[in-house]
């Protein structure tokens, strides 16, 4: 009877990997061309060297631009050595002053020249210093790293209410996304790692679709969930449905997902290459909403989400299918003997994930950028919310999702912005000290 | 393509320190997840840890016996504060805690606040002289073939050999001693070795702090070669030791030894090659840094098909490790 069963799973496997690997040559040829056309962004070239009163001329030259966006008319004043000079940007963004000779110089970018929106990333930094001994060259170049505005020119208050828009925006993402994670183990038990790859997985589509075959973004935003949800279904009939048929283990799939992720990731960084891909959509524009700036990309992203979860919420309570799942998720064993096909559920439930998951990798990669890592890095974050909420529980996973957005993004009012995730994460053994069965979650699950 | 080039960079991964430090922290997780039954998938803390309680007062200038021991009093006190939340939770829980632990303590070593004591994204060098002083061996190039190394080479690899063997004699004795038998029965029905009156959180406590330490001894035998570099702390560090561990048979002696070969020759056998056949023009449509990047796939796609079709790896017996849960 093992040997029996054990063929089909088998030949699958094989079939998957072969697949794979197909798709990965496949993908090669074409990733010359991707390549190709991501490495066409503007890039700074030395200002064209005038011919003045200096026998050498010596220049400090620089491009301002916040992400694609080239900034012009903004002032930029070099002193040094009793010589100064106020250079303004033209329309490539470019600056450039001819300084008298090889000395040490201060560069100064006048923030309150630059354009409504944009401002320093990096609010200490609007002075750069050229030393004396760096003049092996002719040209040196000076840049001001730009991005959205975060200038702490406002109250406490206001800040909070920025992160807090902030923190809601990605914690009702990261819930799309940890839904998904919550109907899967309901369903089969299975804490999925690959989920991450399924977030990437939409950002890449639709990274493909809106930047490089330059169709509409919610075009390719409907793209990325058709092809979602069918990734999510060939997960399950590739890979899970088989090994279920085989009676593995929980923890052994654990361990499978956690292979396929590995393996799908750098089939990604294998394909789409390991620098971060500018996802330039148009969707960044800051709407001034009293206290809180927020970009147009993370409204549409928020209302998105909030539509999509409604949806999710209206499926599992008011459809028959819906209620169905919850009747898996509750007891299979029992589920199954009251008629409803417990494998066809897992199968809508794969699909669902699936489709979800590509919507958040969207919305994340609207949110930051494309990058082949970018699911696994918040596949963590995605795992602390379900665990949060009570593993098993949608609504749970809901409320974890929020608590760990607003968390992530609030905590950067206290502490430095490199620990906001370790903080996050602190929650989530803090909240397993106390509460262990999650927020919303049943007692008895926890065995 | 330089065949015995390829070949003896592959041989020469037997021996190398790495294999010593990857083999190490695979007994580690062997005890945990092998013997006890610990979902652990946060070895790659023990790693940092050892790594940076050993480096740090190294570099304030502290004798090496002071370091060791320091790197073992921190990792002793991580595995309690990552066991007491965890070891009563469900083992799925208790993976998602461990990982999420992992990557808490990588944040925390990489952010620019502490720049003055873990170096941050750059991490830590200059740290070898302690080590590289008490070396016996007098300086100059020893050994044959694929086997020729200076003195500090050959020091760094008896020195972590040496350690992997003390290890798995340790593991060996502890495992068919009384204090064994209660962990092995901990991994396949804690609620019978409960009702037998043994503290099941305790056994569990001690097999996570005596995992932790080999894993911690590990970090210092991992760095010695190389710089404390936080990007190699991050989760598939764990993922390695694990299809390490997996590969030879988590619950065996032998297991993650020889795992640990397996693992660093075939990995060297396909990078040699892949590089060769690239430079000899014979594979033109992939770049040197995509034929590193297939190693990753296959080291992905082998650790499902090992977890599927022999879960109890190369030596293990499928009676003594089934999966429980």
């Amino acid at each position: 009877m093992i040997a029996g069963i054990r063929i089909g799973p088998g030949v699958r496997l094989v079939t998957m990997i072969l697949t794979a690997l197909a798709l990965c040559l496949g993908v090669v040829l074409g990733s010359g061309a991707l390549t190709a056309n991501a490495a066409t962004t503007p890039v700074p070239t030395p200002a064209p060297t005038q011919s003045g009163d200096f026998t050498n001329t010596y220049t400090i030259t620089g491009i301002l631009r916040d992400g694609d966006t080239l900034v012009t008319g903004a002032e930029i004043t070099v002193e040094g050595g009793g010589f100064s000079e106020v250079a303004t940007t033209d329309d490539t963004g470019r600056w450039s002053v001819v300084v008298p000779e090889k000395g040490e110089y201060t560069v100064t970018l006048d923030v309150d020249t630059l354009p409504e929106g944009v401002a320093l990333r990096d609010a200490d930094k609007s002075t750069a210093t050229v030393a004396a001994d760096e003049w092996q060259v002719n040209t040196i170049t000076r840049s001001f790293p730009l991005g959205a505005d975060t200038r702490q020119t406002t109250g406490f208050f206001e800040q909070f209410l920025q992160r807090l828009a902030a923190g809601l925006n990605f914690g009702l993402l990261i819930a799309l996304a940890a839904i998904g994670i919550t109907l899967i183990f309901g369903t089969t038990g299975l804490n999925n790692f690959a989920h991450g790859e399924m977030v990437t997985f939409g950002a890449i589509v639709a990274w493909v679709f809106a930047v490089l075959l330059g169709l509409n973004i919610f075009v390719a935003m409907v793209i990325a969930l058709v092809l979602g949800g069918v990734f999510g279904y060939l997960n399950d009939w590739l890979l899970w449905r088989p090994l279920r048929r085989k009676g593995v283990k929980l923890v052994q799939a654990m361990i499978v997902s956690i292979g396929l992720a590995i393996a799908v990731r750098y089939l990604y960084l294998f394909n789409i290459g390991g620098d971060t891909k500018t996802m330039s959509v148009g969707l960044s524009d800051v709407v001034v909403l009293g206290p809180v700036r927020i970009t147009t990309g993370s409204i549409i992203s928020m209302v998105i989400s909030i539509v999509a979860l409604l949806l999710v919420g209206l499926f599992l309570t008011r459809t028959r299918i819906g209620k169905a799942t919850r009747a898996v998720s509750d007891n299979p064993s029992l589920a199954a003997a009251s008629g409803i096909d417990v494998d066809r559920i897992i199968r809508i439930v794969w699909v669902l994930a699936g489709a979800l998951a590509a919507l958040a990798g969207v919305m994340l990669a609207l949110y930051r950028q494309v990058s082949w890592d970018m699911g696994f890095q918040v596949l963590l974050l995605m795992f602390a919310a379900v665990t949060l909420g009570g593993l098993g529980s949608a609504y749970g996973a809901l409320v974890g999702s929020i608590v760990v957005g607003l968390f992530v993004e609030l905590s950067t009012l206290f502490i430095p912005a490199d620990l906001k995730y370790a903080a996050a994460l602190v929650v989530l053994i803090v909240v397993l000290l106390v509460r262990p069965q999650g927020i919303l979650g049943r007692k008895e699950r926890i065995g | 393509m330089d065949w015995g080039n390829i070949f003896g960079n592959a041989v020469g991964e037997i021996i190398s320190p790495t294999t010593a430090a990857y083999a190490l922290a695979a007994i580690g997780l062997g005890v945990h997840f092998g013997y006890t039954g610990l979902l652990n998938f946060g070895q790659a803390a023990f790693l940092l840890i050892g790594a940076y309680a050993f480096a740090i007062p190294t570099l304030a200038g502290a004798p090496i016996i002071v370091a060791v021991l320091s790197a073992i009093i921190c990792s002793v006190i991580f595995a309690f504060i990552l066991g007491i939340p965890t070891l009563r939770l469900r083992a799925d829980y208790l993976a998602i805690v461990t990982i999420a632990s992992a990557e808490v303590v990588r944040y925390i070593v990489t952010t620019t606040g502490l720049t003055d004591f873990t170096g941050a994204a750059n991490g830590l060098s200059g740290f070898k002289g302690t080590f590289a002083a008490i070396n016996p061996i007098p300086q100059g190039t020893y050994g044959f073939g694929p086997f020729t190394y200076n003195e500090y080479d050959w020091w760094v690899r008896i020195v972590g050999w040496a350690l992997v063997i003390l290890a798995s004699v340790l593991v060996f004795l502890l495992m068919r001693s009384p204090w064994g038998r209660v962990v092995k029965g901990i991994r396949e029905d804690e609620d019978a070795v409960r009702s037998l009156g043994k503290n099941v959180y305790s056994y569990k406590m001690q097999a996570l702090v005596i995992g932790g330490v080999m894993g911690s001894v590990a970090g210092i035998v991992f760095i010695l070669p190389r710089a404390v570099q936080p990007a190699n702390y991050t989760t598939g560090l764990t993922f390695f030791i694990w299809t390490i561990m997996l590969l030879g048979g988590a619950a065996t002696i032998f297991g993650p030894i020889v795992g640990s070969m397996i693992f660093w020759v075939v990995l060297s056998l396909t990078q040699g090659i892949l590089y060769g056949a690239i430079e000899s023009g014979a594979l033109t449509f992939i770049s040197t840094t995509q034929a590193g990047q297939i190693r990753f796939i296959l080291v992905g796609v082998a650790l499902m098909l090992l977890v599927i079709f022999r879960p109890q790896g190369i030596f293990g017996n499928k009676k003594e490790l089934s999966f429980s849960v």
